[in-house]
């Protein structure tokens, strides 16, 4: 798993000295998720948010291989070859956990039956249309869960770098690459800021100490404003 | 008197003919049927349709299959994982088809398929690439797909324990597929760690009811 949870995230250039590490940016986002919530946390770092959670919590976390209660990646020595999660993962289930086979637990997804998910993106539209299972070029396809939770739980969230490893922003005014579903992200968690997608486009809930809403701006090419401003 | 277990892995797969489509459990490795794909490279079969969550890892199983050209398409949601080099090479070099469907679609098309239901409308894949070509319809003012049942002639599959009249249970998310699949193939072949009397699986707890399972075989060698 170190792979994914040292991964260095995108930095503003030569601007903020350093953004949310993927570690802090899980733990910033599960601070915003309701106890008893069922929450699928997908491919990638959104699986480290069942490893930062404050274990006093009850958040219920739900991995699409049909795992309701994931607990914290998995010690070396107590690692289980039928206990993992998206990513493949080595995981420990939490107290009150339950398993159910692969089309119950998409039957959870597409029931409406979760209240969030998390999901990495390589593009997220000011409309709430996001990208994150192909892009163009890419040698082989992979589409996952991806698509069946985008239009099956109650919430959206995306947790990502806000700019690509190119230094290209990740939110754009239209997807260009194939989309994962239409107008379904709710809210924005990258490692400078924390948007909120509305019917005006997004809003600007947080930004890291030390970036000003203009500098930022600067770099983002859609319009990104406060609440309240036009 | 029914016996579902068979002595050898032969016995377990014999039968599976060349263009088969046969459904694979797992996800990654946890649940995957590794010495059932395995034992098929001791047959002649090949040109075969393979639907599972991935597309192998690594040098065994499903990836062993790639390697020895046994496959002609794969039906799958997530090929692009760490380590399907094997799938990597024969895809690239144009000698397996694939085709990408959404997770939960690709299960519910196979369950769709064990439940004798003719295709199901689902939001999933609304407004994207993979919506391409299939039926739509809107219900209750929400826009859904026409996806159909995905039926195998064999399905292999992984479960934890047995008994004699098949009846199955499961070790942890190994579960997966394996429910769904037994129901949805012509030849379900289930291997199991552990084979127990009749009587002695507590039917509150029987996952897949034997019913569904037409081979039980018993793997004593532990994998590498």
């Amino acid at each position: 798993m170190s792979s994914q949870t040292e991964d260095s995230f995108a930095r503003l250039p030569g601007t903020v000295p350093g953004g949310r590490t993927a570690r802090q940016l899980a733990a910033r986002l599960a601070a915003d998720i309701a106890d008893g919530w069922c929450v699928n946390i997908g491919i990638g770092k959104p699986t480290v948010i069942a490893d930062v959670v404050d274990p006093s919590r009850e958040i219920i976390f739900h991995s699409e291989n049909g795992i309701i209660g994931v607990g914290p990646f998995a010690e070396d020595s107590a690692q289980d070859d039928d206990l993992i999660n998206a990513s493949k993962g080595f995981i420990t289930i939490v107290s009150g956990a339950a398993f159910v086979h692969h089309t119950d637990s998409f039957a959870l997804i597409r029931g409406g039956h979760l209240d969030l998910a998390v999901m990495g993106a390589f593009q997220v539209a000011e409309n709430g249309d996001f990208a994150n299972w192909n892009i163009p070029g890419t040698k082989i396809p992979a589409v996952g869960g991806a698509m069946d939770l985008a239009n099956g739980v109650k919430r959206v969230w995306i947790m990502m770098d806000l700019f690509d490893r190119a230094g290209v922003s990740k939110l754009c005014e239209r997807c260009s690459y194939p989309l994962t579903a239409r107008g379904v992200v709710q809210r924005v968690y990258t490692d400078l800021a924390i948007f909120e997608v509305s019917t005006d486009g997004f809003i600007v809930r947080e930004l890291v100490e030390g970036l000003s809403l203009e500098e930022l701006q600067r770099h983002v090419p859609v319009k990104i404003r406060l609440e309240g401003s036009v | 008197m029914i016996e579902k277990q068979v002595p050898n892995l032969a016995d377990a797969i014999d039968g599976i003919r060349s263009g088969a489509t046969i459904l694979v459990s797992g996800f990654g490795e946890a649940g995957s049927p590794v010495e059932l794909l395995e034992a098929l490279l001791d047959t002649d079969v090949k040109e075969l349709t393979i639907v599972a969550n991935n597309a192998g890892s690594g040098n065994r199983g499903l990836a062993s299959l790639l390697r020895e050209g046994r496959v002609r398409k794969i039906i799958c949601s997530y090929p692009r994982s760490k380590g399907s080099v094997w799938f990597e090479r024969r895809y690239l070099a144009n000698e397996v088809a694939l085709e990408v469907v959404p997770q939960g679609t690709l299960s519910e098309r196979i369950r769709a398929a064990g439940a004798g239901i003719g295709g199901f409308f689902t939001t999933t894949g609304i407004g994207t690439d993979l919506a391409a070509g299939k039926e739509t319809r809107m219900i209750e003012g929400r826009e859904y797909l026409l996806e159909m049942p995905l039926f195998g002639d064999v399905a292999l599959i992984k479960a934890q324990r047995a008994d004699r009249w098949g009846n199955l249970v499961y070790h942890a998310a190994g579960r997966n597929y394996g429910p769904t699949m037994a129901a949805a193939a012509a030849l379900t072949v289930a291997q199991v760690n552990e084979i127990v009397p009749l009587g002695s699986i507590d039917p509150e707890t029987v996952v897949t009811p034997g019913i569904l399972v037409d081979r039980v075989i018993k793997i004593t060698a532990a994998k590498t």
